[in-house]
Protein backbone atom coordinates (compact mmCIF):
# COMPACT_ATOMS: atom_id res chain seq x y z
CA UNK A 1 0.00 0.00 0.00
CA UNK A 2 1.44 3.40 -0.94
CA UNK A 3 1.44 5.75 2.03
CA UNK A 4 -1.33 8.31 2.09
CA UNK A 5 0.20 11.65 1.29
CA UNK A 6 -1.37 15.08 0.82
CA UNK A 7 -0.57 16.75 -2.46
CA UNK A 8 0.02 20.27 -1.25
CA UNK A 9 2.77 19.74 1.33
CA UNK A 10 6.40 18.72 0.84
CA UNK A 11 6.65 14.94 0.57
CA UNK A 12 9.73 14.56 2.78
CA UNK A 13 7.92 16.29 5.67
CA UNK A 14 5.02 13.88 5.37
CA UNK A 15 7.37 10.92 5.28
CA UNK A 16 9.04 12.22 8.46
CA UNK A 17 5.68 12.57 10.15
CA UNK A 18 4.65 9.10 9.17
CA UNK A 19 7.84 7.54 10.52
CA UNK A 20 7.61 9.62 13.72
CA UNK A 21 4.07 8.38 14.08
CA UNK A 22 5.20 4.79 13.63
CA UNK A 23 7.84 5.29 16.33
CA UNK A 24 5.43 6.86 18.80
CA UNK A 25 2.69 4.31 18.19
CA UNK A 26 5.13 1.44 18.70
CA UNK A 27 5.20 0.06 15.17
CA UNK A 28 8.91 0.62 15.51
CA UNK A 29 10.36 -0.09 18.94
CA UNK A 30 13.36 1.81 20.36
CA UNK A 31 16.52 0.31 18.90
CA UNK A 32 14.73 -1.37 15.98
CA UNK A 33 16.49 -1.47 12.65
CA UNK A 34 14.76 0.44 9.87
CA UNK A 35 14.29 -1.11 6.43
CA UNK A 36 16.62 0.15 3.71
CA UNK A 37 15.93 3.46 2.01
CA UNK A 38 15.04 1.65 -1.19
CA UNK A 39 12.59 -0.70 0.53
CA UNK A 40 10.95 2.13 2.42
CA UNK A 41 10.70 4.18 -0.77
CA UNK A 42 9.13 1.32 -2.72
CA UNK A 43 6.73 0.66 0.15
CA UNK A 44 5.69 4.32 0.30
CA UNK A 45 5.77 4.60 -3.51
CA UNK A 46 7.98 7.67 -3.35
CA UNK A 47 11.32 8.64 -4.78
CA UNK A 48 14.28 7.10 -2.90
CA UNK A 49 16.06 10.46 -2.74
CA UNK A 50 13.03 11.96 -1.00
CA UNK A 51 12.99 9.09 1.50
CA UNK A 52 16.70 9.61 2.04
CA UNK A 53 16.07 13.27 2.83
CA UNK A 54 13.31 12.40 5.33
CA UNK A 55 15.61 9.93 7.12
CA UNK A 56 18.50 12.41 7.19
CA UNK A 57 16.21 14.96 8.81
CA UNK A 58 15.07 12.41 11.40
CA UNK A 59 18.71 11.67 12.04
CA UNK A 60 19.37 15.36 12.53
CA UNK A 61 16.74 15.53 15.28
CA UNK A 62 18.16 12.40 16.88
CA UNK A 63 15.20 10.06 16.43
CA UNK A 64 17.13 7.83 14.10
CA UNK A 65 20.81 7.07 14.02
CA UNK A 66 22.87 5.31 11.42
CA UNK A 67 25.68 2.87 11.83
CA UNK A 68 28.06 3.05 8.98
CA UNK A 69 27.81 -0.52 7.85
CA UNK A 70 24.71 -1.99 9.39
CA UNK A 71 22.02 0.55 8.54
CA UNK A 72 19.66 2.86 10.35
CA UNK A 73 18.14 2.35 13.77
CA UNK A 74 15.46 3.95 15.92
CA UNK A 75 16.88 5.82 18.90
CA UNK A 76 17.10 4.04 22.27
CA UNK A 77 16.36 7.29 24.03
CA UNK A 78 12.90 6.68 25.52
CA UNK A 79 12.84 10.24 26.89
CA UNK A 80 13.22 11.68 23.42
CA UNK A 81 10.40 9.51 22.11
CA UNK A 82 8.14 10.58 24.99
CA UNK A 83 8.99 14.19 24.30
CA UNK A 84 8.09 13.78 20.63
CA UNK A 85 4.85 12.10 21.60
CA UNK A 86 3.92 15.10 23.73
CA UNK A 87 4.87 17.47 20.93
CA UNK A 88 2.65 15.60 18.50
CA UNK A 89 -0.24 15.61 20.95
CA UNK A 90 0.10 19.36 21.44
CA UNK A 91 0.03 19.86 17.73
CA UNK A 92 -3.17 17.85 17.38
CA UNK A 93 -4.77 19.91 20.13
CA UNK A 94 -3.72 23.20 18.52
CA UNK A 95 -5.10 22.05 15.17
CA UNK A 96 -8.33 21.00 16.84
CA UNK A 97 -8.80 24.38 18.49
CA UNK A 98 -8.09 26.16 15.22
CA UNK A 99 -10.83 24.10 13.57
CA UNK A 100 -13.25 24.80 16.42
CA UNK A 101 -12.51 28.54 16.17
CA UNK A 102 -13.33 28.34 12.49
CA UNK A 103 -16.68 26.83 13.44
CA UNK A 104 -17.25 29.76 15.77
CA UNK A 105 -16.71 28.06 19.15
CA UNK A 106 -14.76 29.82 21.86
CA UNK A 107 -12.15 27.94 23.90
CA UNK A 108 -14.56 27.71 26.84
CA UNK A 109 -17.40 26.38 24.74
CA UNK A 110 -15.07 23.87 23.17
CA UNK A 111 -13.82 22.63 26.54
CA UNK A 112 -17.38 22.37 27.75
CA UNK A 113 -18.33 20.29 24.73
CA UNK A 114 -15.35 18.01 25.26
CA UNK A 115 -16.42 17.37 28.85
CA UNK A 116 -19.97 16.66 27.83
CA UNK A 117 -18.88 14.39 25.02
CA UNK A 118 -16.71 12.42 27.40
CA UNK A 119 -19.65 12.04 29.77
CA UNK A 120 -21.50 10.49 26.88
CA UNK A 121 -24.07 13.19 26.26
CA UNK A 122 -25.03 12.90 22.66
CA UNK A 123 -27.41 15.86 22.32
CA UNK A 124 -25.91 19.17 23.19
CA UNK A 125 -28.09 22.26 23.40
CA UNK A 126 -27.18 25.29 21.38
CA UNK A 127 -25.99 27.91 23.79
CA UNK B 1 30.54 12.83 -12.58
CA UNK B 2 29.47 14.19 -15.92
CA UNK B 3 25.75 14.68 -16.48
CA UNK B 4 23.95 11.81 -18.19
CA UNK B 5 22.15 14.24 -20.49
CA UNK B 6 23.17 17.73 -21.37
CA UNK B 7 21.70 20.28 -23.79
CA UNK B 8 23.43 23.47 -24.80
CA UNK B 9 21.46 26.09 -26.69
CA UNK B 10 19.53 23.23 -28.21
CA UNK B 11 17.25 24.42 -31.00
CA UNK B 12 15.04 22.49 -33.38
CA UNK B 13 13.13 24.21 -36.16
CA UNK B 14 10.48 22.63 -38.33
CA UNK B 15 10.31 25.10 -41.25
CA UNK B 16 9.79 28.42 -39.52
CA UNK B 17 8.43 26.87 -36.34
CA UNK B 18 10.69 26.61 -33.32
CA UNK B 19 9.82 23.30 -31.66
CA UNK B 20 12.66 23.90 -29.21
CA UNK B 21 14.55 27.09 -28.81
CA UNK B 22 17.79 27.64 -26.92
CA UNK B 23 17.26 24.91 -24.37
CA UNK B 24 19.98 24.56 -21.75
CA UNK B 25 19.51 21.52 -19.57
CA UNK B 26 21.60 19.16 -17.51
CA UNK B 27 20.37 15.92 -15.94
CA UNK B 28 22.30 14.29 -13.14
CA UNK B 29 22.61 10.57 -12.58
CA UNK B 30 20.40 8.77 -10.09
CA UNK B 31 17.34 10.96 -10.59
CA UNK B 32 13.80 10.44 -11.74
CA UNK B 33 12.83 13.44 -13.80
CA UNK B 34 9.40 14.43 -15.10
CA UNK B 35 9.27 16.19 -18.45
CA UNK B 36 5.97 18.03 -18.35
CA UNK B 37 4.27 20.36 -20.75
CA UNK B 38 1.08 20.76 -22.75
CA UNK B 39 0.64 19.23 -26.20
CA UNK B 40 3.03 20.75 -28.71
CA UNK B 41 5.42 22.14 -26.11
CA UNK B 42 8.40 20.19 -27.47
CA UNK B 43 8.58 17.15 -25.17
CA UNK B 44 8.70 14.52 -27.89
CA UNK B 45 11.04 16.63 -30.00
CA UNK B 46 13.50 16.78 -27.10
CA UNK B 47 13.18 13.04 -26.58
CA UNK B 48 13.71 12.28 -30.25
CA UNK B 49 16.79 14.49 -30.31
CA UNK B 50 18.18 12.60 -27.33
CA UNK B 51 17.71 9.34 -29.20
CA UNK B 52 19.25 10.53 -32.43
CA UNK B 53 15.96 10.32 -34.34
CA UNK B 54 16.22 14.03 -35.10
CA UNK B 55 19.25 16.25 -35.44
CA UNK B 56 19.46 19.68 -33.84
CA UNK B 57 19.06 22.77 -36.00
CA UNK B 58 21.47 24.51 -33.65
CA UNK B 59 23.19 23.74 -30.38
CA UNK B 60 24.12 20.39 -28.89
CA UNK B 61 22.65 17.48 -27.06
CA UNK B 62 25.00 15.06 -25.36
CA UNK B 63 24.38 11.72 -23.68
CA UNK B 64 27.12 10.92 -21.21
CA UNK B 65 29.29 13.41 -23.10
CA UNK B 66 28.64 11.87 -26.51
CA UNK B 67 26.51 12.89 -29.47
CA UNK B 68 23.56 10.51 -29.90
CA UNK B 69 24.69 7.49 -31.93
CA UNK B 70 25.31 3.75 -31.60
CA UNK B 71 27.42 4.25 -28.47
CA UNK B 72 24.68 6.16 -26.67
CA UNK B 73 21.96 3.74 -27.80
CA UNK B 74 23.76 1.09 -25.79
CA UNK B 75 23.16 3.02 -22.61
CA UNK B 76 19.79 4.60 -23.35
CA UNK B 77 16.60 2.58 -23.06
CA UNK B 78 13.87 4.37 -24.94
CA UNK B 79 10.12 3.89 -24.91
CA UNK B 80 8.58 5.82 -27.81
CA UNK B 81 5.07 7.23 -27.60
CA UNK B 82 3.78 4.78 -30.19
CA UNK B 83 4.12 1.05 -30.78
CA UNK B 84 7.49 0.09 -32.19
CA UNK B 85 7.19 -3.69 -32.43
CA UNK B 86 5.95 -5.99 -35.13
CA UNK B 87 2.51 -6.89 -33.80
CA UNK B 88 2.62 -10.36 -35.37
CA UNK B 89 5.43 -11.41 -33.09
CA UNK B 90 4.73 -13.37 -29.94
CA UNK B 91 5.70 -11.84 -26.61
CA UNK B 92 8.34 -14.51 -25.99
CA UNK B 93 9.87 -13.82 -29.40
CA UNK B 94 9.93 -10.11 -28.73
CA UNK B 95 11.85 -10.89 -25.60
CA UNK B 96 14.41 -12.95 -27.51
CA UNK B 97 14.62 -10.15 -30.08
CA UNK B 98 15.40 -7.61 -27.37
CA UNK B 99 17.94 -9.93 -25.74
CA UNK B 100 19.60 -10.23 -29.15
CA UNK B 101 19.78 -6.51 -29.65
CA UNK B 102 20.86 -5.38 -26.23
CA UNK B 103 23.57 -7.00 -24.18
CA UNK B 104 22.24 -5.28 -21.07
CA UNK B 105 18.78 -6.85 -21.36
CA UNK B 106 17.77 -9.12 -18.48
CA UNK B 107 15.40 -11.86 -19.64
CA UNK B 108 14.93 -12.92 -16.05
CA UNK B 109 13.73 -9.50 -14.99
CA UNK B 110 11.38 -9.27 -17.97
CA UNK B 111 9.87 -12.68 -17.20
CA UNK B 112 9.28 -11.71 -13.62
CA UNK B 113 7.45 -8.53 -14.59
CA UNK B 114 5.41 -10.17 -17.34
CA UNK B 115 4.29 -12.82 -14.86
CA UNK B 116 3.37 -10.23 -12.25
CA UNK B 117 1.30 -8.41 -14.86
CA UNK B 118 -0.24 -11.72 -15.97
CA UNK B 119 0.73 -11.41 -19.60
CA UNK B 120 0.62 -14.54 -21.72
CA UNK B 121 4.01 -14.87 -23.40
CA UNK B 122 2.66 -17.20 -26.08
CA UNK B 123 0.28 -14.62 -27.47
CA UNK B 124 0.99 -12.38 -30.40
CA UNK B 125 1.33 -8.72 -29.50
CA UNK B 126 -1.66 -7.87 -31.71
CA UNK B 127 -3.84 -10.31 -29.79
CA UNK B 128 -3.31 -8.42 -26.52
CA UNK B 129 -5.39 -5.50 -25.32
CA UNK B 130 -4.01 -2.02 -25.87
CA UNK B 131 -3.08 -1.71 -22.21
CA UNK B 132 -1.32 -5.08 -22.22
CA UNK B 133 0.61 -4.10 -25.35
CA UNK B 134 1.84 -0.99 -23.58
CA UNK B 135 2.83 -3.07 -20.58
CA UNK B 136 4.88 -5.43 -22.74
CA UNK B 137 6.76 -2.56 -24.31
CA UNK B 138 7.44 -0.90 -20.99
CA UNK B 139 8.57 -4.18 -19.42
CA UNK B 140 11.08 -4.75 -22.22
CA UNK B 141 12.39 -1.20 -21.95
CA UNK B 142 12.71 -1.38 -18.16
CA UNK B 143 14.41 -4.78 -18.29
CA UNK B 144 17.58 -3.27 -19.67
CA UNK B 145 20.34 -2.15 -17.34
CA UNK B 146 20.57 1.27 -18.91
CA UNK B 147 22.15 4.50 -17.73
CA UNK B 148 19.25 6.54 -19.01
CA UNK B 149 15.65 5.47 -19.44
CA UNK B 150 13.58 7.76 -21.60
CA UNK B 151 9.89 7.02 -21.32
CA UNK B 152 7.55 8.96 -23.59
CA UNK B 153 4.03 8.74 -22.14
CA UNK B 154 4.59 5.36 -20.49
CA UNK B 155 1.41 4.93 -18.49
CA UNK B 156 -1.31 6.51 -20.60
CA UNK B 157 -3.20 3.38 -21.56
CA UNK B 158 -2.81 1.15 -18.52
CA UNK B 159 -5.20 0.78 -15.60
CA UNK B 160 -4.43 2.35 -12.21
CA UNK B 161 -3.43 -0.93 -10.54
CA UNK B 162 -0.94 -1.72 -13.29
CA UNK B 163 0.23 1.89 -13.13
CA UNK B 164 1.10 1.42 -9.45
CA UNK B 165 2.96 -1.76 -10.27
CA UNK B 166 4.87 -0.06 -13.07
CA UNK B 167 5.87 2.90 -10.90
CA UNK B 168 7.01 0.48 -8.25
CA UNK B 169 8.99 -1.38 -10.88
CA UNK B 170 10.65 1.83 -11.96
CA UNK B 171 11.45 2.67 -8.33
CA UNK B 172 12.92 -0.69 -7.52
CA UNK B 173 14.77 -1.23 -10.79
CA UNK B 174 16.59 1.97 -11.53
CA UNK B 175 20.02 2.07 -9.99
CA UNK B 176 21.82 4.90 -8.28
CA UNK B 177 23.74 5.56 -11.45
CA UNK B 178 20.83 5.65 -13.82
CA UNK B 179 18.37 8.38 -14.58
CA UNK B 180 14.77 8.05 -15.66
CA UNK B 181 13.22 10.76 -17.80
CA UNK B 182 9.44 10.45 -18.01
CA UNK B 183 7.21 12.58 -20.17
CA UNK B 184 3.56 12.46 -19.19
CA UNK B 185 0.28 14.27 -18.73
CA UNK B 186 -0.68 12.12 -15.75
CA UNK B 187 1.19 14.21 -13.25
CA UNK B 188 -0.78 13.25 -10.15
CA UNK B 189 0.05 9.60 -10.62
CA UNK B 190 3.78 10.03 -10.83
CA UNK B 191 4.44 13.19 -8.85
CA UNK B 192 5.54 11.31 -5.72
CA UNK B 193 8.24 9.37 -7.49
CA UNK B 194 9.87 12.33 -9.20
CA UNK B 195 12.99 14.09 -7.95
CA UNK B 196 12.76 16.83 -10.40
CA UNK B 197 10.28 18.39 -12.78
CA UNK B 198 10.90 20.28 -15.97
CA UNK B 199 8.09 22.35 -17.44
CA UNK B 200 8.36 22.89 -21.18
CA UNK B 201 6.40 25.76 -22.63
CA UNK B 202 6.50 26.69 -26.33
CA UNK B 203 9.84 25.00 -26.79
CA UNK B 204 11.48 26.59 -23.78
CA UNK B 205 12.07 25.49 -20.21
CA UNK B 206 9.85 27.56 -17.96
CA UNK B 207 10.56 25.72 -14.73
CA UNK B 208 13.26 23.30 -13.59
CA UNK B 209 13.03 22.43 -9.92
CA UNK B 210 12.29 19.70 -7.40
CA UNK B 211 8.82 18.50 -6.43
CA UNK B 212 9.27 19.48 -2.80
CA UNK B 213 10.54 22.93 -3.75
CA UNK B 214 7.35 23.46 -5.72
CA UNK B 215 5.26 22.31 -2.78
CA UNK B 216 7.20 24.47 -0.33
CA UNK B 217 7.21 27.56 -2.51
CA UNK B 218 3.71 27.44 -3.96
CA UNK B 219 1.91 25.35 -1.34
CA UNK B 220 0.45 23.18 -4.04
CA UNK B 221 1.09 20.00 -5.94
CA UNK B 222 2.97 19.89 -9.23
CA UNK B 223 -0.31 18.92 -10.87
CA UNK B 224 -2.10 21.99 -9.46
CA UNK B 225 0.78 24.25 -10.49
CA UNK B 226 0.77 22.75 -13.98
CA UNK B 227 -2.95 23.48 -14.33
CA UNK B 228 -2.34 27.06 -13.25
CA UNK B 229 0.69 27.71 -15.44
CA UNK B 230 -0.83 26.12 -18.54
CA UNK B 231 -4.40 27.26 -18.01
CA UNK B 232 -6.23 27.47 -21.36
Amino acid sequence: MPWNLDDDRPIYLQLMERIQHDIVSGTYQPGDKLPSVRDLAVDAAVNPNTMQKALSELERCGLVYSQRTSGRFITDDAGLIRQMRTEMAKEHIRDFFVQMHKLGFSDEETLDMIRRTLKGETHETDS
Amino acid sequence: MRPILECQKLTKKYGNFFALSNVDLSLERGKIVGLLGPNGSGKTTLIKLANGLLTPTEGHIMINGLEPGPATKKIVSYLPDHSFFNGHMKVKHLMAYYADFYRNFSTERALKMLDALEIDKDKRLNALSKGAQEKVQLVLVMSRDADLYILDEPIGGVDPAARDYILRTILSNYSENSTVLISTHLITDIEQVLDHVIFLQNGQISLNTSVDEIRTEYGKSVDALFREVFKC
